[in-house]
Formats: C-alpha cells, sequence, structure tokens
C-alpha cells in the first residue's frame, strides 16, 4: 500500500447525506473481476445527470471528496474505495462513516477522516464559493484546511500507523503465525469444518 | 463484572491481543471460524492470493456459492451476461484451483450464502463468521458474531484465517411483548431502523432480547439480524436457546454425539450474564408494533402502514429534511398520502432477508385461495435450492402458480438486480428485501420495504396492504350481502 502523509487537491463539496455504497457504485459494475478500471463506475447514475457536481469544472479535477453524514452505509463492496481512488480521490471528509466503508478505505489507502458537521458545513461554503478551492488533508497533524477554515479531523491510530507506514496487513499478521497456530491446537473438536462436505440426500 | 454474549464470543477468538489500552489500543487478532465466499467479492482476493504465492490456510473452514449474478430462469443455459458469466466461472476456476468447497448453481446446497450456511448447519452459536457482504449479519441469530467484510480483507481471512479488529461496542434492543397477527420480524426490524436511524448502530454490535425476541422461530431472527447492517451495526445477536438447538439438530455438519453434548454444554454459556452492562439499550414495544413499510430511500425512512407519507417539514434536522425531500422527487410519492394508497407494478418475494421457507409459507397462507391483481407481477425466489425444493415437496410452488405469481430459482435477484431480474425505471416495487436504495433493484426502481405478508397482501390488492385489511375487505363484502 502506498503511504499518505499529506495530500493537496481540489475539494468537491457533496452536499448529501447517506451516500449509500449503491450510489457510489451500482451493482451492475461489480461483476468485473479486476482491482482497477472503476472509474466510470462512480457514482455512475448521478454522473448521468449534467448538473451533478463531478460533471462541472473544477470539480470534475477533484481529489477530496467533503460529503454529508452517513457516508458509504450499505453493502461491504470494496469497489466503493477502488472506484473513488480510481476517478481519482484521495481523501473523503464527512462527519460520520459507515464502519466497514471506513475499514475498507484504510486497506486500500483512502483517507476516510471524519471532520465535525459545522466544518463540514463551513469547507462547503468556501468550496461552493470559490469553486476550485484546494482542501489540505495532513494525517500527521490530522487536520484538514480550505481557504481561511482549518478543522480537526478523526481518525483511528492504528489506521493512521498503517496509512502513514504503508503497511500491508497480511503481512503484519504473519509476523504473529505461531500464535494462530497456538490458538488453532485448542480449538474444541465440535466446531463445524466444511471439508469433508456433508450434505443432506 | 460480567460479560455480554458479544463480549464472550469476542474474548474466545482472540489470538492476539492487540497493544495499548483504550482509544490508542491496537486491534487484536481474532480467529475466524467459518469464511463464507461468493462470486462477487472474492476474485479480487483470490488473484492477491496468487500474485503473492499464498495458499488459503484454512480450506477446511471456507465454503463457497454462486448467488449474486445467477439468473432465476433457465439455470441449465449457459448465463446469457457475458460479464456475470466470466465472474461465476471466474469462481469456478479459483476454488478449483485453491481446493475451495462450492455449491454451483444446479446444485442442490446452492444458494444464497447466507441461507446456505445455516442450513447447512455450518453456522453454529459462539462462532465467529465472515464472509465478503454486508448481510454476514444474518448468521448473528445463533449467538455467532458474524460480519461483513471487504475484498481486502476476505483475502486477509484467506491468508491467515484471522481479522485485525477493534473492539466493538454494545447495544442492547430490548423487544418486550407479543406481536399481534400479521405483525412479523420485519416489522421489528424496520421499526428498530426508523428508530435509531441508519447510523445508529454505527461502532456497535446489536444483541436483540426480550420476550418478543425469544418466541420467534430462528428463521424469524435471522430476519431480524440480517438487518443490523441497515442500522449501521457492524453485527447483530440472539443468544442461542432451545429454539437454536432444534434447529441445528440433525443437520449435515451439526455436531453429534459426545461432541453435540459438549457443544450445547458450551452454547448455554452464551448469554450475556445478569450482571454485565450495555453501552447503550434501547427498548421497543411489540404490543402496540404494526406492519412497517419505507417511504424513502434509505431503511431508516419507515413508517407503519396504517400512516401517511411524512412531509420533509416533519424532520427538524436539516440534513434529514433534504434527504426526505430527494426521496420523495425520487419515489414519486406527495406528503400525506396514506402508505395503503399506493399502487405498486411488482412484488418480490426473496433475498436473504426474507425468503426461508417459513416466509414462503407465511406468504402462501394469504394468497391462497385468492386472485392476485391482475396489473401486479410477482416474483417469487427462495433462497436455496434445497429451500425451492423443501416448498415444492409442500406444494407451495403451486399455491404461488396458481396465483399467478412467477416461481423462480434460487439466487440474490432483484435484491440488488445483479441478474437479469430488475425493476423499470419509475416502476415501484414491494420488496421482502433490505434496501430501498435508489436505483438498488434497477436504474429508476422505486422499492417499498415490507414483510413476506404484507408483500403477499399487496399482491392480492395492488396497493400496499396488510394481512387485516383483506379480512376487513372479505367482511365487508359479506355486509354487503347480508344488507
Amino acid at each position: 500500500m502506498e503511504a499518505f502523509t499529506t495530500h493537496t487537491g481540489i475539494g468537491v463539496p457533496l452536499r448529501q447525506s447517506n451516500v449509500d455504497t449503491d450510489q457510489i457504485i451500482p451493482a451492475v459494475y461489480l461483476k468485473r473481476i479486476t482491482r482497477t478500471g472503476f472509474e466510470d463506475a462512480l457514482f455512475a447514475a448521478w454522473r448521468k445527470d449534467e448538473s451533478f457536481i463531478l460533471n462541472q469544472a473544477p470539480f470534475n479535477a477533484g481529489s477530496v471528496l467533503v460529503a454529508g453524514p452517513d457516508f458509504g452505509t450499505g453493502s461491504s463492496r470494496e469497489h466503493a474505495v477502488w472506484a473513488l481512488k480510481d476517478y481519482g480521490f484521495k481523501a473523503v471528509l464527512s462527519s460520520r462513516f459507515a464502519d466497514i466503508f471506513r475499514g475498507n478505505s484504510g486497506k486500500q489507502g483512502l483517507l476516510a477522516a471524519q471532520v465535525a458537521q459545522d466544518d463540514i458545513e463551513l469547507i462547503w461554503k468556501v468550496l461552493e464559493n470559490h469553486p476550485g478551492t484546494e482542501v489540505k488533508v495532513d494525517l500527521v497533524s490530522k487536520t484538514v484546511e480550505c481557504g481561511n477554515v482549518v478543522a480537526p479531523f478523526e481518525i483511528d491510530d492504528y489506521t493512521r500507523w498503517r496509512l502513514l507506514e504503508g503497511l500491508d496487513d497480511i503481512g503484519l499478521t504473519l509476523q504473529h503465525e505461531s500464535d494462530i497456530t497456538a490458538y488453532e491446537a485448542t480449538r474444541p473438536s465440535f466446531k463445524p469444518k466444511t471439508l469433508p462436505a456433508k450434505v443432506d440426500a | 463484572m460480567g460479560k455480554t454474549l458479544a463480549e464472550k464470543v469476542w474474548d474466545a477468538h482472540v489470538v492476539r491481543k492487540g497493544e495499548g489500552e483504550g482509544a490508542n489500543a491496537q486491534p487484536d487478532l481474532l480467529f475466524i471460524d467459518l469464511h463464507l465466499v461468493h462470486e462477487v467479492t472474492s476474485p479480487q482476493a483470490f488473484e492477491g492470493l496468487r500474485l503473492a504465492g499464498r495458499q488459503l490456510r484454512r480450506v477446511d473452514l471456507t465454503i463457497a456459492t454462486e448467488d449474486h449474478n445467477t439468473p432465476t430462469l433457465d439455470i441449465d443455459k449457459p448465463i446469457a451476461d457475458l460479464t456475470s458469466r466470466t465472474q461465476i466461472e471466474t469462481l469456478r476456476a479459483n476454488c478449483k484451483e485453491f481446493g475451495v468447497r462450492l455449491h454451483s448453481l444446479g446444485d442442490k446446497e446452492q444458494g444464497i450464502v447466507h441461507v446456505v450456511g445455516p442450513q447447512l448447519g455450518l453456522t453454529q452459536p459462539g462462532m465467529t463468521v465472515v464472509c465478503g457482504d454486508s448481510h454476514t449479519s444474518t448468521h448473528g441469530a445463533f449467538g455467532a458474531l458474524a460480519m461483513g467484510i471487504g475484498t481486502s480483507e476476505v483475502e486477509h481471512v484467506m491468508a491467515t484465517q484471522t481479522l485485525s479488529l477493534k473492539p466493538f461496542k454494545t447495544m442492547a434492543i430490548n423487544v418486550e411483548g407479543t406481536l399481534r397477527p400479521g405483525v412479523t420480524a420485519k416489522d421489528i426490524i424496520l421499526a428498530v431502523i426508523a428508530k435509531i436511524g441508519t447510523g445508529g448502530g454505527q461502532g456497535y454490535v446489536l444483541e436483540y432480547r426480550g420476550s418478543a425476541i425469544r418466541a420467534l422461530s430462528m428463521d424469524a431472527r435471522m430476519t431480524i439480524c440480517n438487518m443490523s447492517i441497515e442500522a449501521g451495526a457492524r453485527a447483530g445477536m440472539v443468544a442461542p436457546d432451545q429454539t437454536t438447538y432444534d434447529y441445528m439438530q440433525g443437520r449435515p455438519h451439526a455436531p453429534e454425539g459426545a461432541d453435540w453434548d459438549a457443544a450445547v454444554e458450551y452454547w448455554n454459556t452464551l448469554n450475556t450474564d445478569a450482571d454485565a452492562s450495555f453501552d447503550v439499550e434501547v427498548d421497543l414495544d411489540a404490543d402496540t408494533l404494526e406492519p412497517f413499510v419505507t417511504w424513502g430511500t434509505n431503511p431508516g425512512q419507515g413508517v407503519s402502514l396504517s400512516a401517511k407519507v411524512p412531509s420533509p417539514e416533519d424532520f427538524g434536522d436539516e440534513n434529514a429534511k433534504a434527504a426526505a425531500e430527494r426521496a420523495l422527487q425520487y419515489m414519486g410519492l406527495e406528503a400525506g398520502t396514506p402508505m395503503k394508497d399506493i399502487r405498486v407494478d411488482t412484488v418480490f418475494l426473496g433475498s436473504c432477508t426474507n425468503s426461508r421457507i417459513e416466509d414462503l409459507r407465511a406468504a402462501a397462507d394469504i394468497i391462497r385461495g385468492r386472485e392476485k391483481d391482475p396489473k401486479v407481477r410477482m416474483l417469487v425466489v427462495p433462497g436455496s435450492a434445497r429451500v425451492r425444493l423443501e416448498a415444492e415437496a409442500e406444494g407451495l410452488d403451486k399455491v404461488f402458480k396458481e396465483f399467478g405469481a412467477e416461481w423462480r430459482f434460487a439466487g440474490c435477484s432483484m435484491c440488488l438486480g445483479m441478474n437479469p431480474d430488475q425493476l423499470e425505471p419509475g416502476e415501484r416495487c414491494a420488496s421482502t428485501s433490505n434496501r430501498n436504495f435508489e436505483g438498488r433493484q434497477g436504474k429508476g426502481g422505486r422499492t417499498h420495504l415490507v414483510s413476506p405478508v404484507v408483500a403477499a397482501a399487496t399482491a392480492v390488492r395492488g396497493t400496499l396492504s396488510s394481512p387485516s385489511d383483506l379480512e376487513s375487505a372479505a367482511a365487508g363484502t359479506l355486509t354487503g350481502i347480508a344488507v
């Protein structure tokens, strides 16, 4: 995973709450078997509407999405994160994220920064009054800057550390493989196994 | 101090405790007892393993099936949609290469992944269960800690059989009382979501408790736990009891003999201690609950079926007001319209929320001997091939067919429309599924989430209806004759 320290890019105000994963990427785009190439799928239904914010310059070149509360609700599809990244987004700001979306972001190096709704409102105003204003997201100091607005954001320390270091989860876990082996030896015999397969007649 | 059910299951699976305390603590490494796999969220994970030269650590704790993309008609023919076919074929090739047990289309055990696990007896109390699908919360009905994960985590579980997780907070959902006839588990969970909101459960594991929950069957408990994610929660649980054990016993992978006794002894410890405390408690009165239905485009936008479409002005919060305005526009509804005046085009009975045998029986009981509104299309999609066989053995397929409904093969189907079962733009659907998001069931489609009995009554009348509306209509006719 690529390390993340700071990012500065055009902010995109998305004045909407409950932006669910079916809006971020409709299910029809989940049929692909690759991990990249989802840029056309991002907000696919909304992008058919010319007035949608990502169809307007300079927002179409944005890389910091500033959304309403409860961003990423719904499905576990990591494709939502892949689509945001493939389009060019490096960070999403919201006052509340769905748990699975937040977790998926952390795995893929997309920063999900939790910013108080009052600060989101201030940033929206700056971005709407001065389209093209850049937002600086600083993971070291856990702050966002946009015009004259400077606001703190929350992110859990573990995810922050992994993002700063660009660490791979599987590699980290396998450092503790002996612990896994020791745990496996203690599992009771009544716990089920999928193999050999048993089925009713 | 005692522990909650969720804490007990968590603690029993800690492979390695994260260093540090409180907010700065590293995550715990938890062992995963069962990993369920399907075609949509696994190809990139298998590819990751292949690129890193890794194998599955525990292929004997992994099982795959095909559900999201599978057609529900002509299942013996090649899948027409090329990208869907490629995804299914990729799963088949991956399972073969890595040695994963797979139940493919046409197999008796194929079906929606969350219906297949429990019916095989692979889902058991006290387990950790994961799947690259948010509705994995379904398995919590057995007192398992079950959660949806993303594809990176799917790969992590494949490679290590563990997950790094930060402890969740706990929320008790206390549902006391007795449900009235025609009111079901689906109405309980829709009412819970309307009460706490789509973000209300974020960061929590929910434990459903109280006399109304204890009285529910396993199928009904699965409906409730299934939609925990719609309240934002990562997982939902019900403590196991005799109902759970009766369901488990004799299933293909349930323990036998001495193992069964040892298992039950352990399962009996899986309940929240009397002196344990939850971070939050929420109460819901089962006695006064009515059939529930959604009017908007998120599952928290629901009301009693006897209520009216709300007005944006009813919401104090500016975001909720804006969301309501947008939802009414998308749904093509006017504030103040009685919910029961809303006419639907399609009724969908299916999905991991409501496609088990009891759901089909309940709907069949409503429509038996009645006629479908001729303008309404009704799709019945059993949750698994085995549920379909079971229903056919009971003659339920005939009831649905005589009524004029389409009797389909198993899969996720119109819940998310990854296969050809989709709504047309503007088409309105009473659906027993779990999400009413914009475009979820097809671009421009309009979804009202309902229970199976409300879906059935709606198919009879053509407008959103409760089973009691059918009785009063019949009574009205009789009165008319008498006069």
